[in-house]
């Protein structure tokens, strides 16, 4: 029977409950009133014996007293403490005391502990969010500056009476551009904020997203790039037409890849060498002398591929995603660590496959193949460059080997029972859980 | 005499409207839209004050900041330095490089003439 420090409060609360006295309590216990105050007051730890003859007397099961899953409240309640350094120190040395007469106190006050700590991982997210797209915090920028000018413009056209009418006009002119930046900058960032499609010719997208999202409208494919066609000069109108520089840019490069990719890998004998080859890209990498993340994409990018595809640095960073139906590919942060993607991003060359299970509804299943491929542009001096790259197939048949459970990534992930978990899912999910009360 | 602010800041509508509001209070406003040649511009024109947008093209306002202290001809020059929020690192960073004071965009333009009025002993 587990005692913790709190029994000596319980045996209290119950017999004040009883309205018995001390001393004859202590006598139909067998034990002396001074040595139970001491007790009552949890200063001398009581032996089993000793309890159940008090909880006779006091007419209770044993479990009653002994029992109480308070020590993780108690540490909760000292976490509470230690997460408001200023004001007045609590009495950290009553704790027990405390839990023990106001378990209903105690339980608020590490429920809003617990609400304190999570509303602080959600104002670190957003901040992290901002920090780290510099997307969002240039458009935040525009749209200050915005109402900066449009405050100060404002204000002084009500409270100068005797402007001149020339910059009466300068200053109406001004409201008029400023409020029509706003505008066009708050709908962009509802827009960003919401992840929505709606204005996609106007809504504030990473540059890698103007370059998946063109990419993607196209059916992924690029068939000026192809032997046979105009090659990219054709392209360069459309590039033309995305709203970024960077984005521009992004496009350039990954034409050229394309382009290099659909010189050295044709269709025609790509089909025969992955017939050939039982469907390895391995294989058919070393047939044509490629490295296997070109393999991939050729794949990805076949005309009807359902074949995800997605790229990262050496960072982990996703750098190209190809949705496949049913894989969560996030948009934000990082992905799952569980991803086959990074067990090849941490062992360059090495071929990785594997099963795998998208967590959610219906948990749809993918068979996926990971390689990391090296460069060192700057020769033996530079640092080694790696690129990791998954395609994502629909599943065959389900074989014997295992399943891989994965997510799309923490945040928003259902998995409560997974080990590689580095943040709580917004979804609610807490192996942890404890209840609050005593 | 007149105080002379010169004033950097590349949002010609927010610089307009400072310009008009120190104007009025008898200051002689000098602007300047972009950060290079600033430094240059603050030795040669000589201000009693800066006002220094932190986001500039061609030099941050930090780095002019920090110059402008590197410098004992400007290093006790008041800088006043307008920031948007959600600046709190750069902020951080321009009061270890010695801002005089900051201003937070949106700001009232009561406040901005009571700082400069302030920084200029006035």
């Amino acid at each position: 029977m587990p005692m913790t420090a709190l029994t000596g409060s319980r045996v209290r609360e119950r017999r004040l409950a009883l309205g018995l006295r001390q001393a004859d309590v202590a006598r139909a216990a067998g034990v002396s009133a001074s040595y139970l105050n001491l007790i009552e007051h949890n200063r001398r730890r009581v032996s089993g014996e000793v309890l159940e003859r008090l909880a006779g007397a006091l007419a209770v099961p044993l479990a009653a007293l002994a029992e109480g899953a308070e020590g993780i409240l108690v540490e909760e309640l000292r976490s509470a403490a230690a997460a408001v350094p200023e004001g007045p120190a609590p009495e950290l040395d009553r704790v027990d005391e405390f839990l023990g007469r106001f378990p209903g106190w105690a339980g608020v006050t590490v429920a809003l502990q617990r609400r304190a700590a999570g509303l602080e991982r959600a104002v670190e997210a957003l901040n992290d969010r901002m920090t780290h797209d510099p997307h969002l915090s240039a458009s935040l920028h525009e749209v200050l500056s915005a109402v900066s000018s449009v405050r100060s413009t404002a204000a002084i056209l009500a409270e100068t009476d005797d402007i001149d009418p020339d910059w009466r006009a300068r200053f109406h002119r001004n409201l008029h551009e400023d409020s029509e930046r706003l505008a066009v900058g708050a709908e962009a960032l509802v827009a960003y904020l919401d992840g929505s499609d709606q204005a996609p010719e106007q809504g504030i997208r990473a540059p890698q997203e103007e370059l998946e999202q063109w990419l993607g409208a196209r059916g992924w494919q690029l068939p000026e790039l192809e032997p046979d066609g105009p090659g990219i000069a054709a392209l360069m109108p459309d590039i033309a037409g995305l709203a970024s520089a960077a984005a521009r840019e992004m496009a350039a490069v990954w034409l050229r890849q394309a382009a290099a990719d659909a010189a050295a890998l044709p269709a025609a004998q790509l089909a025969e060498a992955v017939a050939a080859s039982g469907d390895d890209p391995v294989r058919v990498a070393a047939r044509f002398g490629v490295a296997v993340p070109a393999v991939f994409r050729r794949l990805a990018m076949r005309p009807g591929s359902e074949a995800g595809l997605v790229v990262c640095d050496g960072s982990g960073t996703l750098i190209f995603r190809k949705p496949a139906e049913g894989f969560g590919l996030p948009r934000f942060g990082a992905a799952c660590p569980l991803w086959p993607l990074y067990a090849a991003l941490a062992r360059p060359a090495s071929p990785v496959e594997a099963e795998v299970e998208m967590a959610g509804r219906g948990g749809r299943r993918f068979r996926v193949q990971a390689y990391c491929a090296t460069r060192h542009p700057a020769g033996f001096g530079g640092p080694e460059l790696r690129e990791a790259a998954m395609l994502i197939l629909p599943a065959g048949p389900r074989g014997a080997g295992p399943v891989l459970p994965i997510g799309s990534s923490c945040r928003i992930c259902p998995r409560g029972d997974c080990p590689a978990r580095r943040e709580p899912s917004i979804l609610g999910v807490s192996p942890t859980a404890v209840p609050v009360g005593g | 005499m007149a105080s002379h602010v010169l004033l950097i800041e590349d949002e010609p509508n927010i610089a307009e409207a400072i310009r008009f509001i120190l104007s009025r209070d008898g200051c002689e406003v000098s602007t300047l839209n972009d950060g290079s040649g600033a430094v240059a511009a603050v030795q040669d024109m000589a201000p009693d004050l800066v006002i220094l947008d932190l986001m500039l093209p061609g030099q941050s306002g930090l780095e002019i900041l920090e110059a402008l202290r590197a410098d004992p001809q400007t290093a006790a020059l008041p800088v006043m330095m307008l920031t948007a929020k959600g600046q709190g690192r750069d902020r951080e960073a321009a009061e270890r490089a010695g801002v005089s004071c900051f201003m937070t965009k949106p700001f009232s333009n009561a406040d901005m003439l009571a700082s400069v009025r302030a920084l200029m002993g006035r």
